[in-house]
């Protein structure tokens, strides 16, 4: 459905240092763009199984949700899971961020502050899961 | 004199209070909305993990939080955004290959979406009073 007009490039503007860079009007690529789409295909089938195992495991004891995380497949997919979701949630964060708040300074430290949030929220989580999966039935 | 005349004459464009949105720019606004209510989601499923490694007694309290009524209703908001938002990401990404842009198809589309998270959750609650 007009896919081949999108095959059609117009170069006539570019100058041969833009095309060598290959940032485009934005200055800084498509790396943005790209990271939140490879993170939304890999967060698909990881909370699906997400949902999954909240299903199955709703009102466990200790003991059954330590053993359940102690398997190192369960363990292996929540870390992969948390760090796949907060990427994608810092990276759309950082875009509603950049869009609604206009006041420079406010926009910075509010950027800054979300990355660093999401980041120490990942490195907790990832501790939390190793150290629930070593320390099960102890 | 003329100009301000000229001025009154021309069309206003859409303005956010006063334009109906159409459903395909509603859905776009709350595919935003959802992944900020995600974010909020996100930190409670860490917090749990966080708590469930400090121990039996934190452990329980977090569940006994996720298994309250209340805590059910935000688990039950949760999984709607969740699937909203996963579902209108699957339909992003099918338009980033330029598939699927026409007016009606688009259109089409919002509909597909509505009823594929709808039938999700609830495919998803049916499961949970099952197995729960």
């Amino acid at each position: 459905m007009g896919g081949h007009h999108c095959k059609k490039k117009n170069d006539a503007f570019i100058t041969p240092l833009k095309k060598a860079k290959g940032l485009g009007s934005a200055h800084h690529g498509v790396g943005h763009w790209m990271a939140q789409k490879i993170t939304a295909i890999v967060n698909v089938p990881l909370i699906l199984w997400l949902v999954f195992s909240i299903v199955k495991l709703q009102g466990a004891s200790y003991g059954e949700f330590t053993g359940w995380m102690a398997q190192p497949l369960n363990a292996i997919l929540m870390i992969c899971l948390v760090v796949s979701v907060l990427y994608h949630a810092t990276l759309g964060a950082q875009v509603i961020t950049e869009d609604y708040i206009h006041c420079k300074a406010f926009k910075m430290v509010k950027l800054v502050g979300q990355k660093v949030f999401f980041t120490a929220l990942g490195i907790a989580c990832v501790f939390s899961v190793l150290k629930i999966a070593f320390t099960a039935g102890m | 004199m003329s100009d301000t005349t000229q001025k009154a004459q021309r069309p206003l464009s859409p303005h956010l209070q006063v334009y109906r949105l159409p459903l395909t720019a509603l859905m776009s606004i709350s595919h935003r909305a959802t992944g900020a209510a995600l974010v909020l989601g996100t930190i409670l499923v860490a917090a749990f993990l966080i708590a469930a490694a400090g121990g039996e007694a934190q452990y329980n309290f977090v569940m006994s939080i996720a298994m309250h009524p209340l805590g059910k209703i935000v688990l039950f908001f949760w999984s709607a955004a969740l699937y909203y938002h996963m579902c209108n990401g699957i339909r992003h990404m099918i338009w980033d290959t330029g598939c699927m842009l026409r007016k009606d198809t688009a259109m089409r589309s919002n509909y597909v979406v509505l009823v594929s998270a709808a039938t999700l959750t609830v495919l998803t609650w049916a499961a949970a009073c099952i197995s729960g």
